[in-house]
């Protein structure tokens, strides 16, 4: 038929495009990122200086790929506990009840809400609670940050761990109960064991996202270009630089900004890849 | 099933076709729209007076508040009309640039210093204070040598937050030309730019953002255009200029910082003026836009509809509504010499503004 022959080029022809279009990225982002790379040499990834003013320019990208790292990581230590505990709440103890159900669709709902309403409500709401604490003066900084990604990586890591804790087979657990084991020792000796990679991979596909998150971030960070000096100091992340500043930016600095980009990239890719990774393992 | 792909590409390349030529006729038969954009800064004032402009029966103008820098980069690009900016380009932009660029002074703003402190008014600010302050040596509001300007106001005993501004911004490069004048350690390390590498603080984006984090957290002092103050209700500080006076940020002061001669071409900062009235962070805002008009293909009802917008600009009119959003008017000898510098566009040779 030819029906099935046009219907095959179509396909063929949109993912190609869509690879075409990825491979397109990373050369224009390598292809920008060359001046920078070039005037400091891998330096550039190691410099803790960002100094834009003219005469004196000199970037480096330390303390965003510090910011980065320490606000994702801290994010996602403090969603293990509210994620994993939500999903076998879901996927476990009230498997297939109207709590459940009810609570996963709230779940989705947190994973549709824009960014820039988290940081609204970070700014206005969370901000001034911290600050009551006395630990702040401002309320910006690492740690605020670090809570609101938190709370926005919750959803993912939530709803692809309640995934592949329900796909545990049930003869594994029946057969579990069948030797007198408790509910408890179920969970803890048959569920969790086995589907313990896949809930480590759902977490660190959460980490990729966070990552990677810009506006929520850079309302609340401080946006100081400098490796934050504690947990309430002010620092920058990868994106939220680049948001800031590609607007009047040219030359060396552009090219600083897209080498930011290209590294941010990569970051993400290694950290999807190992999580693909480990999907596939369990699988 | 082919033949209906084909129908189906014939109907969208008429569609396109049709379109094509349709946009083609209107933009002719249409007046034209002229397109700006650059600094933040003024936007309020060009937002307002383009409107009015367009209602007296003059053209749509869109202008896209992208930034000083952004403002040069679309113009050296020829993707806009005309470009504006808070820093004058330097010798070196103008050579860059593929044509030669003037540049026509539209009115005089200020960068104000703004600060939230629960019960203090009228604080007062002097050069070594606001370079102890926003250099991270005076880190609380108590300090005594805060204490010492300021007789009569009672200080609390509050860390001191300096709120910058996170993206590339003109306001940020008239705030750092004037410390540059006035402090020598400010000078030999942030020195002066659109972005700079602070030392301390937190950093907001765009006037906006660094107004709004100020209004909404005590202990912050913070650098911003008077407009966004104004509106806001944001305190301001009252600034020792080079006579030696304190200065309140009001339109008079600023327009006592521009009665110095200005250069033919209009590039001049007028900040740290000696003139004992004058408020000393104050600063032209420029239009930029090519000498000769006739390039890229551009119109002559193009050309000519960008110079009698901008000369509506600097005129009676422009100017009184400029007043009207808080921005000095051009002192009469400014007004002049921008004058003088729109009677020198020219389109194939010829003065564009009749």
């Amino acid at each position: 038929m030819n029906g099935d022959r046009v219907i095959k080029a179509l396909l063929f022809i949109s993912s190609l495009i869509i690879l075409l279009l990825s491979a397109g990225i990373v050369l224009s982002l390598t292809g920008g990122a060359i001046p920078a790379f070039r005037e400091y040499g891998p330096g550039f990834i190691t410099s803790t200086v960002w100094n834009p003013t003219s005469g004196s320019e000199e970037y480096g990208a330390m303390p965003f790929i510090a910011g980065t790292v320490i606000t994702s990581i801290l994010a996602l230590i403090i969603c293990i506990p509210m994620a994993f505990s939500t999903s076998l709440f879901i996927a476990e103890y009230y498997r297939g009840t109207r709590t459940a159900n009810i609570l996963r669709s709230l779940i989705d709902l947190l994973a549709g809400i824009p960014s820039i309403v988290y940081g609204f409500w970070g700014f206005y709401a969370l901000r001034p609670l911290l600050i009551s604490t006395g630990l702040t003066d401002q309320g910006f900084g690492v740690f605020t940050a670090s809570l609101v990604l938190a709370i926005m990586i919750v959803p993912y890591a939530t709803s692809l761990s309640a995934e592949i804790i329900s796909m545990v087979p049930a003869e594994l657990k029946e057969a579990a109960f069948s030797l007198g084991a408790t509910r408890r020792e179920v969970i803890f000796n048959v569920v969790i064991p086995s589907a313990r990679s896949g809930i480590v991979a759902s977490f660190i596909l959460a980490l990729g996202r966070a990552l990677g998150e810009t506006m929520a971030v850079t309302m609340l960070i401080g946006n100081a270009n400098l490796i934050p000096k504690g947990l309430f100091a002010p620092g920058n992340t990868m994106a939220s630089v680049i948001a800031n500043q590609f607007g009047e930016a040219d030359g060396l600095k552009m090219s600083a900004l897209i080498a930011i980009g290209l590294l941010l990239f990569v970051i993400t890719a290694i950290v999807n890849a190992a999580g693909k990774m480990i999907i596939k393992r369990f699988a | 099933m082919k033949k209906q792909i084909f129908l189906l590409l014939a109907i969208v390349a008429l569609i396109a076709a049709s379109c094509g030529s349709g946009g083609q006729k209107t933009g002719k038969e249409k007046q034209v729209t002229l397109s700006a954009a650059g600094a933040t800064f003024p936007q309020p004032f060009y937002n307002l007076a383009f409107k009015k402009y367009n209602e007296e029966g003059g053209p749509v103008i869109n202008y896209g508040g992208i930034g000083s820098g952004g403002g040069i980069k679309s113009l050296r690009d020829k993707v806009v009309d005309f470009g504006a900016t808070d820093a004058y380009l330097s010798d070196i932009e103008m050579s860059e640039m593929p044509g030669e660029v003037v540049h026509i002074p539209t009115c005089i703003g200020a960068v104000v210093i703004a600060y939230n402190l629960p019960g203090v008014t009228g604080l007062k600010l002097t050069p070594d204070l606001l370079e102890g302050i926003f250099l991270g040596k005076i880190t609380k509001w108590n300090d005594s040598k805060i204490a010492g300007v300021n007789p009569g106001i009672t200080l609390p005993d509050m860390n001191i937050t300096v709120v910058y501004r996170s993206d590339g911004s003109g306001t940020t490069y008239i705030f750092s030309d004037y410390m540059s004048k006035v402090s020598q350690a400010w000078n030999e390390t942030l020195g002066r730019g659109k972005a700079l590498n602070w030392p301390v603080g937190i950093g907001a984006k765009g006037n906006p953002g660094v107004s709004g984090t100020i209004s909404q957290s005590q202990g912050t002092i913070g650098y911003i255009g008077f407009e966004y103050a104004f509106a806001q209700k944001i305190s301001m500080a009252q600034v020792m200029n080079q006579a030696g006076n304190f200065i309140e940020p009001t339109l008079a002061s600023f327009t006592a910082a521009a009665d110095a001669e200005m250069p033919a071409d209009t590039r001049v900062m007028i900040t740290n003026s000696s003139s004992p009235e004058a408020y000393p962070i104050s600063s032209f805002t420029w239009i930029i836009m090519y000498r000769d008009q006739a390039y890229g293909g551009r119109s002559l009802a193009a050309a000519e509809a960008t110079v009698n917008a901008v000369s509506w600009l600097i005129g009676e009119k422009g100017q009184a509504i400029a007043m009207s959003v808080n921005y000095a008017p051009l002192p009469k000898k400014a007004a002049e010499k921008a004058a003088l510098v729109l009677k020198s566009i020219t389109f194939e040779s010829r003065p564009v503004l009749k």
